[in-house]
């Protein structure tokens, strides 16, 4: 009995610590489509650092959840069937928070001269990467409660990264059709590609899921 | 009445087959739980003791009868010989490679008894046994199927995290592992000792008001046998039958594992057969069956549900082979043994 009650509170414990996670991504998301807008609308400013430190937090804590989760996993012999995923999955969307919070370190470091013309095309890229992430995180937390449920969420996200490519594409001809200079056309594409980047690590992990999804359903 | 030092060297043959089968046949029990990590080897050892003594102790009696019924012997040195040359059918087919059932080759080596003994086999029995053989996978095959369909149509209304999920189903391994350890106990203790139980080797025991009785002796006494068994040499082959199923989900593994036990029991269980009874229903036979091809009747069940292609017919022609030669081979060990322990030694077998 007393095994029993061990296990289960064990087990609550790590469901927190998946869904909390999860979380954390999701969070991570909005505050830097609020950070980047801000950037966009007054460069570095106190709410742009705040922001970016509040990522770098949500990071940290992010961190410390997956090494966790790694740890209970590992220690308490649990789910050894899809432990192999599970932390496959969570590895890989930690990568998505890493990009997050180095696009901010970016803007933070480089301050790129975003000229008033281009904001809307980075704002529409902001928005379709976050959106990916936000459907991506749902998804992930679905995975381990529906499975059936998850290629919904992954077509969402596929959808998003391609109306993200679509968006960088025209963003960066719109960069080269100016009269800039090239080496602030190149630093504003680099811009452009940080930012487009994180929806692809998104797609990545939910081609990942996509297979962990069918696996866990047969 | 004392003990005779004489009647232990008689029941070692029993005793022998008792411990090759709780080495073998714990892994059909827990061997995926403890193959995949889901269960520890130590506590799988403990929970298949416990319930295969239990199993043996209080449900044993029914497959036995069966058993008596084949072939009464009434010599303990015939009784040994016939255990003897069931565990040699057994070692010899375990050696090449031939899934070997101690069920068969224990009434294969009845037989070999019977013909030996000029007595007559009971063609009834012998019927009913030989079907419940071709039964016992098909039948666990079909519990497989019903159990991972309810399984299925379940998972679309019920949500539950897989972190949780993996709690239950570690805990629904752990309760099916004990139930199967209980009807392997109760199924094929007869295998063990039920040669011995008509010639009641061993005298009676009285404590103040509690008798056991020589029948129970036997049936608790083959328990152990089986339960050192488990716990001497079966960490080995449940590693191995773990990864041999490895590459079923957990879920498949324990629906097999449910499904093996809950035959194993409908063959043992003498309530269940008196509730049949009178509902005026047929009943199910009460016979020693073999725990692993109930459990490969298991996985092609589920293997069936995933698509035919993913049988492996070479083993399925292999486990057909055994049904044929198991028996055939016990029978004719047991008929040589007992020609040499009647002629060359001297000693009464009939």
């Amino acid at each position: 009995m007393a095994i029993n009650v061990r296990l289960f509170q064990r087990t609550k414990e790590l469901e927190g610590k998946v869904d909390n996670f999860f979380d954390q991504l999701s969070e991570a998301a909005v505050i830097y489509r609020l950070a980047v807008r801000g950037y966009l609308r007054e460069a570095i400013s106190d709410e742009f650092t705040a922001r970016l430190e509040h990522v770098c937090e949500i990071e940290a804590t992010a961190d410390r959840l997956r090494r966790e989760i790694e740890l209970s996993l590992y220690s308490n012999m649990l789910i050894p069937d899809s432990r192999g995923d599970v932390l496959g999955l969570i590895e890989t969307a930690d990568e998505i928070l890493s990009l997050l919070k180095s696009s901010l370190w970016a803007f933070s470091i480089e301050t790129p001269e975003i000229q008033e013309d281009l904001n809307a095309g980075y704002r529409r890229l902001t928005n379709m990467v976050v959106k990916a992430v936000d459907e991506l995180a749902t998804g992930c937390r679905v995975f381990f409660r529906s499975p059936h449920l998850v290629s919904s969420y992954n077509a969402k996200v596929t959808l998003y990264e391609k109306e993200a490519d679509k968006i960088s594409y025209n963003l960066k001809k719109q960069i080269f059709d100016t009269n800039l200079d090239l080496s602030v056309k190149l630093h504003l594409r680099e811009f452009v590609d940080r930012i487009d980047a994180i929806a692809d690590q998104a797609e990545d992990v939910a081609d990942r899921l996509s297979i962990y999804a069918i696996k866990r359903q047969s | 009445m004392l003990f005779d030092p004489l009647v232990l060297l008689f029941l070692s043959s029993g005793l022998f087959l008792g411990w090759a089968l709780g080495a073998n046949d714990a892994a059909n029990v827990f061997g995926t739980a403890v193959g995949t990590k889901m269960v520890s080897w130590r506590s799988a050892a403990i929970i298949c003791s416990l319930f295969v003594v239990l199993g043996a102790f209080i449900s044993g009696a029914g497959t036995t009868h069966t058993l008596g019924k084949l072939g009464a012997i009434s010599a303990l040195p015939g009784a040994f010989m016939t255990a003897l040359s069931a565990a040699c059918a057994v070692f010899s087919m375990t050696k090449s490679g031939l899934p070997v059932s101690t069920s068969q080759a224990i009434v294969g080596a009845i037989i070999g008894w019977n013909f030996f003994s000029h007595s007559p086999t009971d063609n009834a029995v012998l019927t009913k046994i030989l079907s419940t053989w071709v039964m016992c996978p098909i039948l666990s095959g079909i519990i497989a199927i019903v159990l991972i369909k309810i399984y299925r149509f379940s998972c679309q209304y019920f949500t539950v995290h897989m972190v949780r999920s993996d709690a239950y189903k570690r805990i629904a391994l752990i309760v099916a592992g004990g139930l199967g350890a209980y009807s392997l106990g109760a199924n094929n203790i007869a295998n063990v000792v039920g040669v011995f139980i008509p010639v009641q080797p061993v005298p009676s025991l009285s404590f103040g008001n509690i008798t056991i009785s020589s029948t129970q002796q036997l049936l608790l006494l083959g328990g152990f046998a089986i339960a050192l068994g488990v716990f001497t040499y079966s960490k080995k082959v449940m590693m191995t039958v773990g990864n041999q199923l490895g590459r079923l989900s957990a879920t498949a593994a324990l629906i097999a594992v449910i499904s093996h036990s809950i035959v194993l029991f409908l063959f043992a269980s003498r309530g269940l057969e008196a509730w049949l009874s009178n509902l005026g229903l047929p009943t199910i036979p009460l016979v020693p069956v073999s725990s692993s091809q109930a459990l490969v009747g298991a996985i092609v069940g589920i293997s069936i549900l995933q698509g035919v292609s993913g049988i492996r017919w070479m083993v399925l022609g292999k486990i057909i082979l055994g049904w044929i030669v198991t028996p055939v081979v016990a029978c004719f060990i047991c008929f040589i043994g007992l020609f040499f322990l009647q002629n060359v030694f001297g000693l009464a077998v009939v």
